[in-house]
């Protein structure tokens, strides 16, 4: 298994990079840590013309805390370096769980936060974790720069809001409330999930607590990573306990349109939905509680 | 602006040697040094980053090098199963392999081996769970996994006896 012959050009800076792109329109690819890409060329699933290599962009790096507790994530960050980061540990624990449970030590090496976005698969960790994060994905093109809500960026199975002559330069992620949680299930370590949740859940200062706001989001459940509004809808106002994240897994059977295939039947996955959701939202209920778990 | 090219030159330097050679752009990693370096090692499976069976040390890094072009190592320094082999002999942690056993065919035990060398460098006594984590991105079809997880056990221990002595 071989890809297709190809031209390829090493980008040195970002405005070099989509130069590049605007001279073979519809013909290229951009090509930053090539996990998604690489097996995909070889499969010859696509057949570029042209590969853009940016691995070689600085303005694309780099692990930056924003105002107000946020971060700001270059596109090239690998995913090890957001597992290992102290600064992404202290600001949103969840991305950390996220990018631990993406692949093995070898694809974590190479694989980018950018491409798992710009890549979109459905079962990715990465893209259900900024969605429940409320990031913002910053582009540039030869139209300028733009920023699109991670909520308007997945489109559907692998699409996005990312048009052909574009390049994803940064993510920019908001403060994230005390209360999360992650779940998944997966046949093996690093295989991508059966089905997953992340949630982020904020709570009124009150007691006892009661959730004011929550963002659940469901991966390999659907053709993109999806917010599970019906479950959402069950939490908010509520006070957060076993009882309510038991009902709210059990609410979010209808939001999932999840795929049959040799894994998993579709009816599996749903029903994994719901018990991952509940298992999240204990884990957010013990981290506001103070008890880690 | 660069010229997108079909050809192309890399520098690089594999197992501590410089390489300077012109290759195809499509060229992987894993062919470069098979074909190309002579270094056949490195064992080519599934060509799509599944089987582990290719993996090398790109900087120190474990990568799949049948997911990267050689063009992409300019100025990288790659470690194949042949760079972590002693001249006339086996390393520590391959000579745990051999005395546990932890190969029948042996088409994994390259990827296994750099797989747990990179493990070994950032955690000197990973845990049970942790080896077992760590190669479950190596497909070993012969299923040897216990004996594997037994060679790298038995790596750690030789090793913590050999700083006490």
């Amino acid at each position: 298994m071989k890809p297709a012959p190809f031209r390829y050009a090493r980008a040195g800076t970002l405005a070099e990079a989509i130069a590049l792109l605007a001279a073979a329109p519809g013909e290229h690819k951009v090509l930053a840590g090539g996990q998604s890409l690489v097996p995909m060329l070889n499969m010859r699933l696509v057949r570029p013309a042209v590969l853009v290599d940016v691995n070689g962009l600085r303005e694309l790096t780099g692990i930056t805390p924003g105002p107000e507790g946020g971060l700001r994530l270059g596109a090239l960050t690998r995913h090890a370096e957001l597992a290992a980061s102290p600064a992404v540990l202290e600001r949103a624990p969840l991305l950390v769980e996220a990018a631990r449970h993406v692949g093995h030590a070898a694809i974590r090496n190479q694989g980018t936060l950018g491409g798992s976005l710009a890549h979109a698969d459905p079962a990715a960790e990465l893209p259900a974790a900024l969605l429940a994060l409320d990031a913002r994905v910053r582009i540039s093109g030869p139209r300028g720069a733009r920023e699109v809500a991670a909520e308007a960026f997945f489109r559907g199975l692998l699409t996005t809001a990312l048009e052909a002559d574009e390049i994803l330069t940064a993510i920019e992620v908001p403060a994230q409330p005390p209360g999360w949680g992650f779940a998944e299930i997966a046949r093996r370590p690093g295989d991508f999930a059966l089905a997953g949740v992340a949630a982020v859940v904020r709570v009124a200062p009150d007691a006892p607590a009661h959730v004011e706001h929550a963002r659940l989001v469901g991966f390999g459940v659907a053709d993109r990573p999806l917010r599970l509004a019906g479950a959402e809808r069950h939490l908010t106002g509520r006070p957060l306990d076993a009882d309510i994240a038991a009902r709210a897994g059990a609410a979010a059977g209808p939001d999932c349109d999840p795929p049959s295939d040799v894994h998993g039947s579709a009816d599996y996955r749903r029903h994994l939905a719901t018990v991952l959701i509940e298992r999240a939202l204990l884990q957010a209920t013990s981290r506001l509680a103070g008890r880690p778990r | 602006m660069t010229t997108p090219s079909e050809r192309l030159a890399v520098r690089l330097t594999v197992n501590g040697r410089p390489v300077e050679q012109v290759v195809e752009a499509r060229r992987s990693l894993a062919d470069f040094l098979r074909e190309d370096l002579g270094l056949t090692g490195t064992h080519v499976g599934c060509e799509h980053g599944v089987c582990g069976a290719c993996t090398v040390l790109v900087d120190g890094r474990s990568a799949r090098s049948c997911l990267l072009f050689a063009a992409q190592l300019e100025g990288r320094a790659v470690t194949t199963i042949e760079g972590l082999t002693p001249a006339g002999g086996l390393s520590p942690l391959q000579e745990s392999f051999r005395v546990c056993h932890a190969m029948q065919c042996g088409f994994c035990t390259p990827g296994m081996i750099v797989t747990t060398t990179e493990l070994l460098a950032r955690e000197p006594a990973p845990s049970t769970e942790a080896i077992r984590e760590a190669i479950s991105g190596n497909l070993c079809m012969c299923t040897g996994y216990v004996n594997i997880v037994r060679a790298v056990e038995r790596a750690v221990a030789a090793r913590a006896e050999g700083a006490r002595a």
